[in-house]
């Protein structure tokens, strides 16, 4: 599903005198239907920026992001952005670290909206999202609250929920379980499980030791890719 | 008759040729308003200087005169323009409808079908039906020009969405052979029917605002309005108390400081000839006769 | 199970902008601007004042003539036309129907002394409506949809607080179902709570109706939670351009590096 080969980012510090800041060179791995890879690396090492990349987030300055898209491959590396945005609608996922939601709107919206945006009706959308609030332990008499309003585990789970609701054939995710307790910490090992067996191909980041044995498939180093200046 | 101290009809004949050229244009273009360089008259502006000018241009000795002011021939506005011409024109001037061939009129159509031959003219204070929706005269020409008068549309809505009707009463809009929409000056809606296909020639002057506009003979004139809210005539409902007449407009006349009042023809030709045939009304001086008209 | 929708990759092109320049004397105010817009889509234009977008944005309306470049329009029929070659009348029209204008200033673009209802009714009324009782049914469902209480669609927009007014701005230019609407600083000059509103009900209408819009703003949030994509301008001239997060979160070029570290944290 996903085939990264060589791909290779620097941020170029235009502010603080045009510094280069190499961050990663050569990441080459692949991720198979159901599979499940986690990036391990110390802190700095590069792998949200790995993330970034294979979402289209990042532009690369090198190497291709292969993405199995409709039926054919397409290189993000070197795509359109309204091939990227075709993509991410209909086969990449990504659930960040940190919730962006318009201010104002209620949780069970934020959490239904990637499903009107492809065309779901508002009513089944919304019944959806509450499912899936329900089972990540938002309370009912929540869900008609924006999230800005909610302590940082429950934003988290709304992003979770947001992230999850959609039967994307690809899902990045990106610290799912960080600032979760342990039940909720389940719900989402649960979560991804059941992605697994539906066949999402997956590449998270956990820092979580025990929640990475659960659900890693196999462990890409991320060190390996360090470019060294 | 004879007037040796003016030109024929006051205006030089330079001017008179300008006022022609605009006139035959307007008579080209139905319902769109001719610019024309419009001259002081010895009147002030919105007394009929727009009228007068356009009377001036088409007058010819051999025409008869009738002047009306809201239906009425006794007026001072009226009779001053009466006077007026035949001072500075000599030509013969009436009361009588039928017997005119040039009627020149502030807010009212006559009664009386007009026939082929006759011309009405009008005196208009502003001729620009858009002008109270959009100020600017470039974009008003402009939406003319493109036929864009979806605006004309918003006056009648915000008239039904305060009033449950539409309260335009006067000065009702009006599109001209089905391409521009027009003002027809304040005359009551009652009179916009008889513009239509009217068998006489109906021109517009405005004297200050400098426009001429026309409706040519037989000319299809349309009230606008909507759909589930059509054009409606509008009369006081009640018999002339002078002549009787059920199919006149009215004018409210106040007879004392106690609220008496009394309903009359506003034409005062009609009313009158009505009552020369004999048709009497409530109020009538002499006892009520009914006798056959003609 | 979520149909996926077509991902309109086949889709022919709705706005194309070649080369686009305006100059005034020996003024630069845009120069060779080009891109391409396709149904749908949302491009922010971003940059500080007096980089040019304005400009732009009135190049794109055709209420300025470009000094050089062109921009061509998909029309109804399916045909790619130059705007410029228009008739006043057919361009006219178009703007009325098709396209939508929001102005930052909201008394630019409505009628102050007219009825909301006859301000959304307007643009159906010079499309012919003729039915008092369709139009305002048509124009209460639309306050309705922009979150302004019905039983004030008598009431003239003089008597509305800025943001309702911005919202029946955008009700009366979607009246019509445009396909392409052209803002100017849609937020500017509203209260913090007021523009997440209006936000959160643009990003709403623009994913229902499928708009294409171009986006004109100063302020990057906007940009974040309305565009797909984002062109960033500096002295007339287009600088960066590529999707919106790509050019927020990775921004290449020293002056997008330093509006995008320029906000304010809140």
């Amino acid at each position: 599903m996903i085939d990264v080969c060589g791909a290779e980012k620097t941020f170029m510090m235009h502010l603080q005198g045009g510094i280069e800041l190499p961050v990663v060179r050569g990441v080459s791995f692949r991720v198979e239907p159901g599979e499940c890879v986690v990036l391990s690396g110390p802190s700095g090492a590069g792998k949200s920026s790995i993330l970034k990349m294979v979402f289209g987030s990042y532009r690369c300055d090198g190497g291709r992001i292969g993405i199995r898209h409709h039926g054919g491959m397409v290189d993000l590396a070197a795509a359109e952005p309204r091939q990227v945005l075709s993509v991410r609608r209909s086969t990449i996922g990504y659930v960040s670290q940190f919730l962006r939601a318009v201010p104002r709107v209620p949780s069970i919206d934020v959490v239904a909206e990637p499903l009107t945006a492809s065309g779901m009706a508002r009513a089944d959308a919304r019944d959806r999202a509450g499912a899936l609030l329900r089972r990540l332990n938002i309370p009912e008499r929540l869900w008609s609250l924006p999230p800005s309003t909610f302590s940082g585990g429950e934003q988290q789970r709304v992003n979770i929920a947001r992230g999850f609701i959609c039967d994307l054939p690809i899902l990045l995710l990106d610290e799912p379980t960080a600032s979760l307790d342990a039940a909720n910490r389940a719900v989402v090992v649960e979560l991804i499980g059941q992605k697994k067996r539906q066949g999402v191909a997956m590449v998270a980041i956990v820092h979580d030791d025990e929640i990475r044995r659960v659900i890693a498939d196999r462990i890409v180093d991320v060190t390996a890719f360090a470019s060294a200046a | 008759m004879n007037a040796p101290s003016y030109n024929f009809a006051y205006l030089d004949e330079q001017t008179k040729r300008m006022i022609r050229r605009a006139i035959l244009k307007a008579i080209a273009t139905p319902g769109y308003q001719v610019p024309f360089a419009s001259r002081e008259m010895p009147m002030p502006y919105g007394w009929g200087t727009g009228g007068v000018q356009v009377t001036a241009a088409i007058l010819g000795p051999d025409d008869v005169l009738k002047v009306i002011d809201q239906g009425s021939d006794d007026t001072t506005n009226a009779i001053s323009i009466r006077k007026f011409f035949g001072k500075t024109a000599g030509v013969a001037t009436t009361t009588s409808t039928a017997e005119a061939t040039v009627i020149q009129t502030r807010h009212r159509i006559p009664e009386a079908p007009l026939h082929g031959g006759q011309v009405l003219v009008y005196q208009v204070p502003i001729p620009e039906p858009l002008r109270f929706l959009e100020p600017r005269e470039t974009e008003t020409r402009r939406m003319h020009a493109l036929g864009e008068y979806g605006l004309m549309h918003v006056k009648l809505y915000e008239d039904i969405a305060r009033f449950g009707h539409i309260a335009t009463s006067y000065a009702y809009p009006v599109k001209v052979n089905a391409r521009y929409v027009m003002d027809p000056s304040p005359t009551p809606k009652f009179d916009n029917p008889k513009m239509d296909n009217c068998p006489a020639l109906q021109l517009f002057g405005a004297g200050r605002e400098k426009r001429i506009y026309a409706i040519p003979p037989h000319t299809n004139v349309v009230s606008l309005d909507f759909e589930d809210h059509p054009f409606a005539r509008y009369r006081f409902d009640a018999p002339c108390a002078l002549c009787g007449a059920g199919d006149s407009y009215l004018d409210e006349i106040v007879t004392d400081d106690k609220g008496g009042r009394m309903f009359v023809c506003s034409d005062t030709d009609y009313c009158e000839t009505r009552q020369a045939a004999g048709h009497r009304g409530s109020e009538s001086a002499a006892p009520h006769r009914e006798v056959a008209h003609g | 199970m979520v149909e996926p929708r077509s991902d309109g990759l086949e889709d022919p092109p709705l706005l194309v902008a070649e080369g686009l320049g305006k100059d005034y004397g020996r003024l630069t105010a845009c120069k060779d601007v080009s891109f391409v817009l396709y149904p749908g889509e949302v491009l922010a234009v971003v940059g500080e004042s007096g980089s040019g977008k304005s400009t732009l944005l009135q190049l794109l309306s055709a209420q300025l003539t470009p000094s050089a470049g062109r921009v061509s329009y998909r029309m109804r029929d399916g045909m790619l036309r130059d705007l410029a070659a228009l008739g006043e009348a057919e361009r006219r029209f178009l703007f009325r129907t098709d396209w939508g204008y929001v102005h930052q200033d909201p008394a630019q673009g409505l009628r102050m002394a007219v009825s909301a209802g006859a301000n959304v009714g307007e643009r159906l009324m010079a499309v012919g409506w003729n039915h008092y009782g369709r139009i305002r049914d048509t124009a209460s469902s639309w306050l309705q949809r922009v979150e302004i209480d019905t039983a004030r669609i008598d009431d003239a927009p003089r008597t509305y607080s800025g943001g309702m007014r911005q919202r029946l701005q955008i009700a009366r230019n979607l009246v019509t179902e445009p396909r392409l609407v052209l803002m100017d600083e849609p937020t500017g000059g509203l209260d913090v709570s007021v523009q997440a509103r209006l936000l959160d009900l643009m990003r709403n209408l623009v994913n229902e109706l499928g708009l294409a819009a171009v986006v004109v703003t100063h302020d990057l949030a906007v940009a974040r939670l309305l565009s797909h994509r984002v062109m960033v301008m500096k002295d007339g001239r287009v600088i960066e351009t590529g999707l919106t997060d790509q050019v927020l979160d990775d921004p290449r070029e020293p002056y997008t590096q330093l509006l995008v570290s320029s906000i304010l944290p809140v």
